[in-house]
Parts: structure tokens; C-alpha cells; sequence
């Protein structure tokens, strides 16, 4: 009896001692910032915000990586008092959309073999890369159509996603569920979108795809400043700020779409309204 | 040597903790959405198991049966795993914020999981040496991480299939594990063990 007190309460006070040691000698300095964030969220871990628990999220904060309204379980209360205790006002970031950056529909694009699996993108990407001969393109199962919140994109009768501008909040659900990476965030302003995925040479993209990018530069040169040309695809520079009409006529493949003149085709959405254009230049 | 190997093979398949033995559900359910995480957490329970095994090995032979307190086995195994494990996150937390963030932030969920105090305690009721209690902590840790990692895969697979309402989430989950135990039955019998 007594022995089993001795040793269990030696055992218990070296553990105590080594630990307390331990706590002091390797002690990481905690941004006390992080400490106060932890307090005002709702601490049950749910991972409704995308990080590890609500310590990850904390972090995700301060490094500038999460929205302070990423927080759903915390309600409108706590998106407050994080704000408050980060210091910023609900700053309004530019409004963004998604757009998928692909016309390839079924009938413009080539398969590279039959699928018949699961009707998700995700479980076509997982078998050899997707049906897809393109890497990039959109696969077409709806992947992205099922998880939006606020049915913003519907999928066409051959088998490509669209996104309304209108309806779009600019949530970026679907672009973490793309498993292409085919759905990007741009700047609202921009109604003008090369819609090629693909980074392949031009010679190769031309056998799997009629509407896919080439590389030729010649929406480089009309519209200057405006696009860029990357590891052989063209993007619209969404950050210049130039008119990016001009590229659009000049393009051999018909890659670049201004989207107040319509959607890609089979689509049902109708024409955006053209948005009143703020007469300012950053 | 090949006793050890027996060991292992039988600790890794034909006895699998998870899976056979049913020790550590509790992660094998909560962290198997993603095989990431699942590889994540095994990773952990290789490193957490295989240390407390070893110390409770020396806890045993070393102080509580030179004093005849082999009854207070449980509860001496918890205290010293716990403070290990608290001791060991400290330590990666301060030396390697990298290997902390991969692995740091499973510890504290496993500190006394089942798994690892069960490994420790059968361990010792196998009479096992010093050699062959690692051999058996590290068979049965790898094991632990193919169940979950084998898990992972399937119910990242079965998330993405036309599952009926009644059976999303845990419904279809525990039905997965079931099925994934039963294959597991198939080695039973392959090394006594």
C-alpha cells in the first residue's frame, strides 16, 4: 500500500517536474493575437472553415489566408469581434467571379477513352487523369454544378460547366472542388476571358480540341498589355487594367470570349447586363 | 530473427490492432476522410506507439516488478505515456514547427488512445522481450496506419458515389469498416500470434 503510494506519487512528480521543465526551456512565442482570436471563436473545432480546427483557422487569419467571414458556426457575432481584435473593417475586397476556363464540350473536345464511371469529376480525374484527352478541360460531370450554394453553374447538354455571372458570389467553392483547376477567380470588371486551360504546345492542343489555345500571340499584339502569354496559354493580365477587346476577333481558335456578348454555347443563362463602368483609373 | 518477423506480420496483419483487435476506432473513424490526414495520423501512432511500448516496457520490468505493484500497470502506463507524449509535443513544437504541423497536431489525440496503452499492455502480456516489444509496437503501429490509410481510400471513393440519404456519413463509414474488417479476417490463422 504504501509502496504503491511512494512509487506512484514519485513517478507523478517526476513526469510534473519534467514537463514544467520542458513547458519553460522550449516555450514558443505565441502571437497574442492568436491567443485572442481563439477566445472569441466558438472553439468546437467543426472545421466548417476549411482549416484544422479553429486554432488553424486563428493561424490561417493572421497569415492573411482566410476571410474573416469564413467562420459560419460563429454567426455575424464573432465575424465582429475577429475583425475587431485584426483590426480591419469588413474591408470590401474587389468583387470577384469564377469563370471556367474551358470550352471544350463534348463535342469540341476529343476523350481520350470511354468513361462509365461515377458521375463526378473527381472519380473521372482519379482514372488515369480524366477522360479528357486535354489535361485541363472541364470533364463535364457537375462536380462543381452540385456543390455551388447558390446555383450559379449549370451544366450544358454537352457537357461543359458555366458560370452566371450574376448568380456568382464569389465563394470559391467550386474552385477548390474542380479537380482540373479549370475554374479561376477573376476580377469582376473583366467581362473578357481566354477560356483555354490547356498548357500544352499549340501543334498538340489543335488535335485534341477546336477551341483550344495555340499560343500564336496575336491577342498579345492586337490588344497590347492586355494579355500575357504563360508556358504557352494566353490569359487576359487581369491586373493591367487595358482593353482586351481587340484580341478577341483576332483569335484563330476562338478561345477568347467576351462574355456581355453571351455565354459559351448550350448555355442558358442569358447575357449579362453590361456593368456600369466606374470612370476610374488606379 | 525470424520470430521477429512473425511478430511483425502477425502485429501488422493477421492481429491488426484496428482491424482485428478493434483498439483505436476512435481515430480510425474520426480522421479517415482524407487519406492525407490518415497517413498523417498513422505516422503519429508509429512514432507515439513505438516510444510507449519502450518505456512502459522499462516501467514494468524496471519499477513495478521489483516492488511487487504489477496491479497498478494501467494506471503507472497512462501517467508515463501521457507526460511522454506531452513532452515529446513540446519538444517537435519548439525544434521543428514543419514536422509539428504534419504531425504535432495529432498527439494530443492520441496521448492514451487505446491502441497505444493496449500495445503497451499486450505487450507485456505476451512476456515479450525488450527487442520484440518494439518489433511487436512497430508491426502493430504500421498496422494501424494501413487500416487507416486503406479506410481513407475507400471513403474518399464511396464520398464521391451515389450513397443513399439514410446511409451519408457515418452510416456508410462504419458499414465500410465492417466490410474492410471482414477482408482482414482472411489472415487470421496465417501466423499464430
Amino acid at each position: 500500500m504504501f509502496s504503491a503510494i511512494l512509487t506512484l506519487g514519485v513517478m507523478g512528480l517526476l513526469a510534473a517536474l519534467a514537463l514544467g521543465f520542458a513547458a519553460r526551456k522550449f516555450a514558443v512565442e505565441v502571437d497574442p493575437r492568436e491567443l485572442a482570436l481563439l477566445e472569441v471563436m466558438p472553439g468546437a473545432n467543426c472545421g466548417a472553415c476549411g482549416f484544422p480546427g479553429c486554432g488553424g483557422f486563428a493561424k490561417a487569419l493572421l497569415e492573411g489566408k482566410a476571410m474573416v467571414t469564413d467562420c459560419s458556426p460563429g454567426g455575424a457575432d464573432t465575424v465582429e469581434r475577429i475583425a475587431h481584435i485584426l483590426g480591419v473593417e469588413a474591408i470590401a475586397a474587389e468583387p470577384e467571379v469564377a469563370v471556367v476556363l474551358c470550352q471544350g464540350d463534348n463535342l469540341r473536345a476529343r476523350d481520350k477513352y470511354i468513361y462509365q464511371g461515377l458521375e463526378d469529376c473527381v472519380a473521372a480525374q482519379s482514372l488515369a487523369q480524366g477522360p479528357k484527352a486535354c489535361p485541363g478541360g472541364c470533364l463535364g460531370l457537375g462536380t462543381c454544378a452540385r456543390i455551388c450554394p447558390f446555383d450559379a453553374i449549370e451544366m450544358t447538354a454537352e457537357g461543359l460547366a458555366v458560370i452566371s455571372r450574376e448568380k456568382c458570389t464569389g465563394c470559391r467553392k467550386c474552385v477548390s472542388a474542380c479537380p482540373r483547376k479549370v475554374i479561376a477567380m477573376t476580377p469582376l470588371r473583366t467581362t473578357v476571358h481566354v477560356l483555354c486551360n490547356s498548357h500544352d504546345k499549340g501543334a498538340l492542343v489543335r488535335k485534341y480540341c477546336e477551341l483550344g489555345c495555340i499560343a500564336c500571340h496575336l491577342c498579345v499584339k492586337a490588344s497590347p498589355g492586355a494579355y500575357k502569354v504563360e508556358n504557352s496559354l494566353a490569359q487576359v493580365d487581369y491586373d493591367s487594367h487595358c482593353d482586351a477587346t481587340g484580341g478577341i476577333g483576332k483569335c484563330p481558335t476562338k478561345c477568347i470570349r467576351d462574355f456581355i456578348l453571351g455565354y459559351p454555347e448550350g448555355s442558358s443563362f442569358s447575357p449579362p447586363v453590361v456593368p456600369v463602368q466606374a470612370e476610374e483609373n488606379p | 530473427m525470424a520470430d521477429l518477423v512473425l511478430i511483425f506480420i502477425g502485429a501488422l496483419l493477421v492481429n491488426n490492432v484496428v482491424l482485428a483487435r478493434f483498439l483505436g476506432i476512435c481515430p480510425f473513424l474520426g480522421v479517415s476522410r482524407k487519406v492525407e490526414t490518415a497517413l498523417g495520423m498513422g505516422m503519429a501512432v508509429v512514432f507515439v506507439m513505438t516510444v510507449a511500448s519502450v518505456v512502459s516496457w522499462y516501467v514494468q520490468y524496471f519499477v513495478l516488478s521489483p516492488f511487487g505493484l504489477e496491479y497498478l500497470q494501467t494506471i503507472a502506463f497512462i501517467l508515463v505515456i501521457a507526460a511522454l507524449v506531452q513532452l515529446v509535443e513540446m519538444v517537435i513544437q519548439k525544434v521543428s514547427p514543419v514536422l509539428y504541423q504534419s504531425l504535432g497536431i495529432f498527439l494530443p489525440l492520441i496521448t492514451t488512445n487505446c491502441a497505444v496503452l493496449g500495445v503497451a499492455v499486450i505487450a507485456i502480456q505476451k512476456d515479450y522481450s525488450f527487442v520484440e516489444t518494439i518489433t511487436f509496437s512497430l508491426g502493430s503501429a504500421a498496422g494501424f496506419t494501413l487500416a487507416m490509410v486503406l479506410f481513407a481510400g475507400l471513403r474518399e471513393r464511396v464520398d464521391l458515389g451515389p450513397v443513399p440519404e439514410s446511409f451519408r456519413g457515418t452510416a456508410i463509414a462504419l458499414v465500410t469498416g465492417g466490410l474492410l474488417s471482414l477482408a482482414f479476417m482472411g489472415f487470421a490463422g496465417m501466423v499464430k500470434g
